[in-house]
């Protein structure tokens, strides 16, 4: 039988219970969540069973909802099964005061790089990263630049006017 | 007495292996990026990548810009190949709008997204010579890649980074000229493609360079996260085009070639032959696109007012158009809520773009899944064990574009 | 509404479309020409300018095209493009410069021996271009002063062209102590360099 989105969902609620909640569909993609503990145990099972077999990874980013207090940040997993070319997309929460999540980089090492990315803009530490610096901005930088708080631009720039770009 | 002069660093007389620094800028780096080797004589130990030397913060700038601004940031990721980046955006706008484009607006964003990849994949076969150290094919190429740029002319006014396209379609119909330059390079360039071929392909010397250097198996390409000519190089033939088609390639005939050790001259080799196929993709779509004759063959864009500007005659006459036209360029218009991941075969892979919007006029967050980002990481358990020179040519013959490894 | 555009409509007869550099101005005899020292060596550095390409974005893949047949650079005398900073008199900045890369730039510039003439190509080495961010330096003239800028996104080989000419102007009128002067030397010192 071919797999479709009400299989998997069937299996994870047999697995996972009530923990993994907030089932989605938006443009055909399956979407859930998950607490942040069950991260690695949700990316196990979506690895190993023999039915579901996600074994790429495509993506993995971060969201910042400064409106949600107690889950600002939001880890974003999207899983590829390229057998049965089926998408899905895990999402765990966490807080910002205490930003950390279990890395991937055991399962996947495509997320080695990708979890750096996020460290940099927003902060995440992933507990076991074999190296969890910032790749993509300086290393002297003591901010989160993707994060809704900070403006866009060097605030210490002279030549150009923020009045007439509208921002004055 | 030189201890007292010379501070040496911690543990230097002890250490056995040689650093060598190679880049940021560097002849053989198409781009900034920066290796730090460690060497034992000739054969690499351990490689560190920094990267970042070019990070223009797309995905911050992203969420200040309306939909239509962001083409402009999606030419300058894969700058090689821009109307893919172009399209594959307004194909995931089209995907959040709900828009379905008319199928000769299909046929024509195939063409030029084909005459892209093969610019592409031109632009580094070519390097991969001169890395090698054969610089007759890079200028011999280079010439066709200036007929590409003409017929982008043609249809948008601008050479490299083409901000092609609009949502819906395209801007304005392709003109007779357009074809004409089309029907120029079908004719003219399998004649070239075969003498580059024959420049390069059973060279003895491309060859001893090539073969058996940066091989990766298809299993830790897979784990890796490779994508596009890399993973197809490695054995395995996926294709987002074949997967999940997008913009009608489905009405199409090709095959995918693939490789077996993914080393340097399969990636290289796999990227020859997509051409081949590219261009007879063409053929079919030219085909496909001088059917559409009368009224049919004026339709070049699908109807979607809130996102598309009107026609300049009915902005002066019509109420709607007018306040259409207003609303957009304006920037007022909100994007339905939502959130979308949309992939195409970018000239290195999948290129997915993930817009989350919460019904504003900006997204939300956009994130873009930048293939080169992505298997740069492997560049340490490709070259382990292996000669420097053979860490230039997996350097170059990985496609490494900066644009896209930093956004 | 674009108008149609010809391409090698009109063939030239070759021989006209050959210019050859001009002689500067002095005393001819026979088997001698006097003329000033600083027309002779203007005359001589203004023709074999060797660029070191600092191409980091878009605006280098112009660049390549510059340097291919269509649109030949080799033709004004920059037949050799080095790599190394040490042999070359022009450093041709091309593309965004983020702020991670600008102690590069300069690191660059000072390797370079006088005389040193820096062009900006493309709108994001002269002043930030479209990414008016956190992240990227807005203009390369923050660290390095600059000769000429070449403005575009990305320019056209013909722009390129055209801002290597007016190099080629200003190394030919250079007077000879320039770089010896005060004014340079209180130039250089307003950017850090000694």
């Amino acid at each position: 039988m071919a797999l479709t989105n009400e299989i998997i969902k069937q299996r994870l609620t047999e697995k996972f219970g009530e923990q993994v909640s907030n089932f989605e569909e938006p443009y055909g993609m399956l979407t859930f969540e998950a607490p942040k503990e069950l991260n690695l145990k949700v990316l196990n099972f979506l690895y190993d069973d023999e039915e579901l077999k996600f074994r790429f990874m495509t993506d993995l980013c971060g969201v910042h909802y400064p409106d949600n207090k107690g889950k600002e940040l939001a880890v974003v997993y999207h899983l590829h099964n390229m057998v049965d070319n089926i998408r899905i997309r895990f999402k765990v929460f966490t807080d910002i005061d205490q930003p950390d999540i279990y890395t991937a980089t055991g399962l996947f090492s495509a997320a080695n790089w990708m979890e750096r990315e996020t460290y940099d803009f927003y902060g995440v530490n992933f507990v076991g990263h074999p190296k969890l610096k910032r790749i993509l901005n300086v290393d002297e930088m003591d901010y989160f630049p993707l994060r809704k708080e900070f403006p866009l631009e060097d605030q210490t720039r002279v030549d150009k006017d923020d009045e007439m770009f509208g921002r004055g | 007495m030189s201890e007292q002069h010379i501070k040496l660093p911690e543990g230097s007389i002890e250490k056995t292996t040689t650093t060598l620094n190679l880049g940021p800028t560097h002849p053989a780096t198409h781009g900034v990026m920066q290796n730090v080797l460690e060497l034992d004589g000739e054969r690499i130990v351990s490689t560190e990548q920094t990267i970042g030397y070019i990070h223009r913060a797309f995905e911050k700038i992203a969420e200040r810009r309306p939909l239509y601004q962001i083409t402009t940031l999606t030419d300058r990721l894969n700058y090689c190949s821009s109307p893919i980046n172009n399209m594959g955006w307004h194909l995931t706008c089209e995907k959040l709008l709900g828009v379905k484009t008319p199928k000769r607006v299909d046929y024509l964003r195939v063409i030029i997204m084909e005459l892209s990849r093969i610019s592409d994949h031109l632009i580094c076969n070519s390097i991969v010579g001169v890395d090698a150290g054969a610089y007759t094919g890079f200028l011999y190429v280079m010439q066709y890649r200036e007929l590409i740029y003409e017929i982008y002319e043609e249809v948008c006014g601008a050479r490299l980074t083409t901000n092609m396209g609009r949502i819906g379609g395209f801007e304005r119909n392709f003109n007779n000229i357009a074809f004409e330059k089309i029907e120029k390079f079908l004719k003219e360039y399998p004649k070239v493609l075969k003498e580059f071929e024959n420049l390069f392909q059973r060279n003895r010397i491309f060859m001893d360079r090539t073969k058996g250097t940066g091989a990766i198996s298809a299993e830790r390409a897979l784990n890796y996260g490779f994508t596009g000519p890399n993973l197809r190089a490695a054995g395995v033939d996926y294709d987002v085009r074949v997967h999940t088609p997008y913009s009608s390639y489905e009405d199409f005939q090709f095959n995918i070639p693939v490789g077996t050790t993914g080393d340097n001259y399969d990636r290289w080799l796999v990227r020859e032959q997509e051409m081949w196929q590219s261009l007879s993709i063409i053929e079919q779509a030219y085909q496909k696109v001088q059917e559409f004759k009368g009224t049919d063959a004026d339709v070049f864009h699908a109807d979607v007012p809130e996102y598309y500007l009107p026609e300049k005659a009915d902005v002066y006459t019509k109420m709607e158009a007018l306040i259409y036209h207003f609303k957009i360029v304006m920037g007022e218009t909100d994007i339905p809520a939502g959130e979308v991941y949309n992939a195409v075969e970018g000239g290195n892979g999948e290129l997915g773009f993930y817009l989350i919007s919460d019904g504003g006029r900006t997204p939300y967050r956009l994130h873009f899944r930048r293939p080169c980002f992505i298997y740069y990481q492997a560049f340490e358990e490709l070259t382990k064990g292996a000669m420097l020179s053979d860490a230039i040519m997996t350097m170059s013959s990985l496609n490494l574009i900066a644009g896209e490894l930093d956004a | 509404m674009s108008r149609p555009v010809s391409y090698n409509l009109i063939k030239k007869p070759l021989e006209s479309d050959i210019s050859i550099v001009d002689m500067p101005d002095g005393h001819q005899g026979e088997g001698f020409f006097a003329t000033s020292l600083n027309k002779v060596i203007g005359l001589a550095r203004k023709n074999s300018i060797w660029p070191l390409p600092f191409a980091t974005s878009c605006c280098g893949i112009e660049f390549m095209a510059t340097m291919g047949s269509h649109y030949d650079l080799a033709r004004f005398g920059s037949e050799r493009v080095g790599f190394s900073p040490r042999q070359c008199d022009l450093l041709m900045v091309m593309g965004t410069i983020a702020k991670k890369m600008g102690p590069v730039v300069k690191q660059v510039y000072l390797q370079m021996a006088e005389p040193r003439w820096v062009i900006a190509v493309g709108a994001c080495a002269s002043s930030g271009g479209i990414f008016d961010t956190y992240s990227v330096l807005q203009g390369i003239d923050q660290v390095v002063p600059v000769d000429v800028y070449v403005p575009g996104c990305p320019p056209r080989p013909e722009a390129i062209i055209d801002g290597v000419i007016r190099i080629q102007e200003l190394v030919g009128k250079e007077s000879l102590r320039r770089r010896n002067g005060e004014q340079y030397k209180l130039l250089l010192e307003s950017y850090g360099i000694q």
